[in-house]
């Protein structure tokens, strides 16, 4: 059974720098690192100290607030470093890797037999837990509850992100495995996106809710496509988890062992040759960005895509969620006049001498400066036109930022997350940081209501 | 610059030096967390795209100064033709003397303020005066002394902007809130049929004061025929193709609606101002406009009724004389203090068009409603919003009658223990 949902509010942001569709092997990295803020809202507690040995998929650290979810080393190797911060704050677990890698394996999961609490323990153990995420608050789930509905998104609208009907060719098993499992985690359906044309491996999974997608980013978030199916009121839970971490889930449940593997989309203007890695998780960027050759120098490395991304480095580690790394030119620098000179080489979402509107399908070098200083929201009507779910995105912003909690609630904070406004915060032409604005809003909401 | 801004940095006169700077350059900022790009239009630029939309409103008005001036003195010549009556030297050189001072006071004592207020607070410059500071010198009255357009302006931007908390904040638009001071406080520099003109008011006081080498000369606006029944002077001297081209006294860049119009529709094209509050103020006050219409033709409003010359004005005339053309395109849309919901806009302005013509029929002191209709709708537009999103909010809440919880896990733990216990 399938349903169509056609989001009509929207912008594409077309980027130069699309992955070409082949995959290379990335060079194996020496050192991994799992980076602490990827898992926002989790206070690590360390499991094993510096200079301990671990194998892949053996515990490094679990959750002040639930000593059973555990988060997992992906390689086998010996802890290196563990870098604070201010207050001791965990920052980055280091790991350098074995030579010759070796799995911790657990018992597999006899699925049919096993009741909700049982499966759910066994995947806090293996350290595929925290691949599943919950709505509201935008946070890993809470394993003590149970979701009305399960969300996963097989649409990928954002800009330069990596194609998942290519990168997910081959898996159809470990998706079918690990949607059966989580269908026995929710009394309510499991719904599955695909885009309408394409023929992706998700569309042929059974026990699942299929829905077909189609319009301009951001069609493809999980958040808009919860919005339109089945939007999340107070007090009601619903969790998402992407395709790709599906797929270490799905190969957890058929062989017990946990495979942080993974098929990377390295893109963006920067790269020379953009195209697929396989690589692991917490893998040195620099293993394959050199690969592809780069241009210039001075350019900033994402994990993610250019909107929901996070800020790297050259040096940097392949994030905890990311199947796309980005490298865009930085862009800090003057630009004379710039303010009111026309503008050609810019996304625009407006006609005020800026003329994108006249080739929708050119592709934009864009580089990482504001193009304007922060200032107070000035004009309205703007967002709207690009923010597809039933909710005034403007109004909602200024209740966070004010933090009036009937507000908040009131204007459906619950049903969104800081990534819904990545395309707000990109026309806004009072340059705030809506998503940052978000965050802080849930995280407040979370304190204060729990 | 960059050396001199950061030199600058961090002191007292930052925001000022940094508004200079960022005049000339967008700046070299790069984005931290969130949209690692952006888009390309800024605050700068959207104001920017709203001035030229005004650039030829303010031009004509420049040369309409002029051309009134002398029509009022010789007389309006016959066979009109655009290049050897309108746009001559001697009239733009009367909108030199007189309009272009008005916008240099208003720019410069605007931007003061800005500024001062900018260095106390320590925030940046932002761009909002930029607009007011072009608006201001097009909505008063030619001969409007340059003392009091002053005062009035840094009336309304400390008390209509500032006090709110600058850019952004303000309840009420500024430009307005300075045309309204200027009405409330010098009212007998505001109306009559004296000031639209330039010398009308010094010639009738050289008259008044025993002069006999001077002619007096007299510009009434099209409203203040009306108002005073006076229709068959009116319809004698200007043409509805005047009113429309602009050709008639008024404030200063008021009148032509054609390049208001024209303007209007850039900004639509441009995505920056609102088409639905220009369509529903335009629906508005045609429809405030029949009623006036059908009560007079009813008979239920005589010749000799006061309110008979406004009130039996054909209905779709009202645009095109007057401010509301320009307060409709360039006052009403003022995205800050107008409606900010896009149901609000319909409701927001439709009111502004339907009350301008209201009070322009009705006030007996002064025939024109527009700025006071905008003023009072800025008052409640907040309020407009409020029930437009008590509606979406009201959805929400409605969707809570079939809200699905799940008890949590450690719940039946805890139920089982105690059924244990008991």
């Amino acid at each position: 059974m399938s349903k169509d949902i056609r989001i009509k509010k929207g912008m594409n942001i077309n980027l130069v720098g699309a992955a070409e569709q082949t995959t290379s092997i990335a060079v194996l990295s020496n050192v991994y690192a799992l980076n602490l803020n990827d898992f926002h809202g989790i206070t690590p507690k360390m499991l094993v100290k510096q200079g301990a040995e671990v194998k892949a998929g053996e515990a490094l650290f679990y959750n002040k607030n639930n000593e059973n979810m555990l988060f997992v080393s992906p390689v086998s190797g010996e802890i290196i470093e563990i870098v604070r911060g201010a207050r001791r704050r965990i920052l980055t677990i280091k790991i350098l890797a074995d030579k010759t890698q070796t799995t911790l394996e657990h018992s597999k999961i006899d699925v049919a037999s096993s009741s909700a609490q049982e499966i759910k323990a066994q995947l806090l153990k293996s350290g595929c837990w925290p691949f599943v995420k919950q709505r509201p608050y935008d946070v890993i789930a809470d394993p003590n509850t149970t979701p009305k509905s399960i969300f996963i998104s097989g649409y990928v609208t954002a800009p330069l992100a990596a194609d998942l009907d290519y990168i997910l060719q081959g898996k159809e098993a470990e998706l079918q495995a690990a949607v059966t499992v989580l269908a026995k985690l929710t009394p309510g359906k499991v719904h599955v996106s695909v885009g309408v044309s394409n023929n992706s491996p998700l569309a042929g999974l059974s026990g699942v809710e299929l829905h077909k997608v189609s319009g301009p980013h951001p069609a493809g978030l999980v958040g808009t496509q919860i919005n339109k199916i089945d939007p999340i009121n107070k007090g009601e839970l619903v969790w998402t988890i992407t395709p790709q971490d599906l797929v270490i889930l799905g190969e957890y449940i058929l062989t017990g062992k946990y495979n942080a593997e993974r098929v990377v989309a390295l893109v963006g203007s920067s790269v020379k040759a953009p195209k697929y890695y396989k690589t692991k998780i917490g893998t040195e960027v620099s293993t394959f960005l050199y690969a592809s050759g780069v241009n210039g120098d001075n350019f900033r490395v994402i994990n993610g895509d250019v909107l929901t991304g996070v800020k790297s480095s050259q040096d940097g580690y392949l994030g905890y969620y990311n199947n796309t790394v980005t490298a865009i030119p930085e862009g800090d620098d003057y630009d004379l006049f710039g303010w009111n000179k026309p503008i050609f080489n810019k996304i625009s979402s407006t006609r005020a001498l800026t003329f994108s509107w006249l080739t929708p399908n050119k592709k934009f070098d864009l580089n990482t400066n504001t193009n304007g200083e922060h200032r107070a929201f000035v004009l309205t009507g703007q967002y709207e036109k690009v923010f597809p779910l039933d909710i005034y995105p403007m109004q909602l912003l200024k209740a966070c930022m004010v933090k009036d909690l009937d507000e908040m609630e009131q204007l459906g904070l619950y049903e969104v997350a800081p990534e819904d406004f990545s395309l707000t915060e990109f026309i806004c032409i009072s340059k705030q940081p809506h998503q940052q604005i978000i965050r802080d809003g849930l995280d407040l909401l979370q304190k204060e209501i729990g | 610059m960059h050396e001199l801004k950061m030199k600058y940095k961090g002191k007292k006169m930052a925001p000022a030096i940094n508004a200079f700077h960022t005049f000339l350059f967008t700046p070299d900022e790069t984005t931290h967390s969130g949209s690692h790009v952006r888009g390309a239009d800024d605050l700068k630029r959207t104001m920017n795209t709203v001035i030229m939309a005004l650039v030829p409103v303010l031009l004509f008005s420049m040369f309409n100064a002029g051309y009134q001036h002398f029509s009022a003195l010789n007389g309006f010549p016959e066979n009109f033709s655009l290049m050897e009556h309108f746009l001559t030297w001697d009239n733009f050189w009367i909108g030199i003397i007189k309009v272009l001072p008005l916008l240099a006071v208003s720019y410069g004592v605007g931007l003061l303020v800005e500024f001062i207020f900018a260095v106390i607070k320590g925030h940046e410059v932002e761009e909002g005066y930029l607009v007011t500071g072009i608006l201001v010198p097009l909505i008063v009255p030619i001969d409007t002394p340059l003392w009091m357009l002053a005062v009035a302006v840094v009336f309304g931007v400390v008390i209509g902007k500032e006090v709110f908390g600058g850019t952004g904040m303000n309840i009420l638009n500024p430009a307005l809130t300075i045309r309204a001071f200027l009405f409330f406080a010098y009212p007998t520099w505001m109306s009559g049929d004296k000031v639209w003109v330039y010398e009308a008011r010094e010639r009738s006081e050289a008259i008044l004061a025993g002069a006999t080498d001077v002619d007096a000369i007299s510009g009434e606006t099209i409203l203040g025929f009306l108002a005073q029944n006076k229709e068959a002077a009116m319809s004698a001297k200007y043409s509805v193709s005047d009113m429309f081209y602009g050709f008639i006294p008024g404030s200063v860049g008021e009148t032509p609606t054609l390049l208001i119009l024209l303007g209007g529709l850039f900004l639509i094209f441009s995505k920056i101002a609102s088409w639905r509050i220009m369509l529903s103020a335009v629906l508005g006050s045609l429809v405030m406009g029949l009623i006036f219409n059908g009560v007079v033709d009813q008979g239920w409003i005589t010749e000799t009724s006061k309110f008979y010359g406004l009130m039996s004005f054909d209905f779709w005339k009202h645009l095109i004389v007057g401010g509301l053309a320009f307060g409709i395109v360039y006052m009403a849309t003022d995205p800050v203090t107008g409606s900010q919901t896009n149901r609000g806009k319909w409701i927001y302005g439709f009111l502004i068009g339907f009350i301008s013509v209201m009070i322009r029929v009705f006030n007996p002191a002064y025939p024109e409603g527009v700025f006071l209709a905008i003023l009072l709708m800025n008052v409640f537009a907040p309020t407009i919003d409020h029930y437009v999103i008590r509606g979406n909010v009201k959805r929400r809440m409605k969707r809570l009658q079939n809200v699905v919880i799940h008890p949590k896990d450690s719940d039946a733990h805890a139920a089982e223990l105690k059924a244990e216990t008991v």
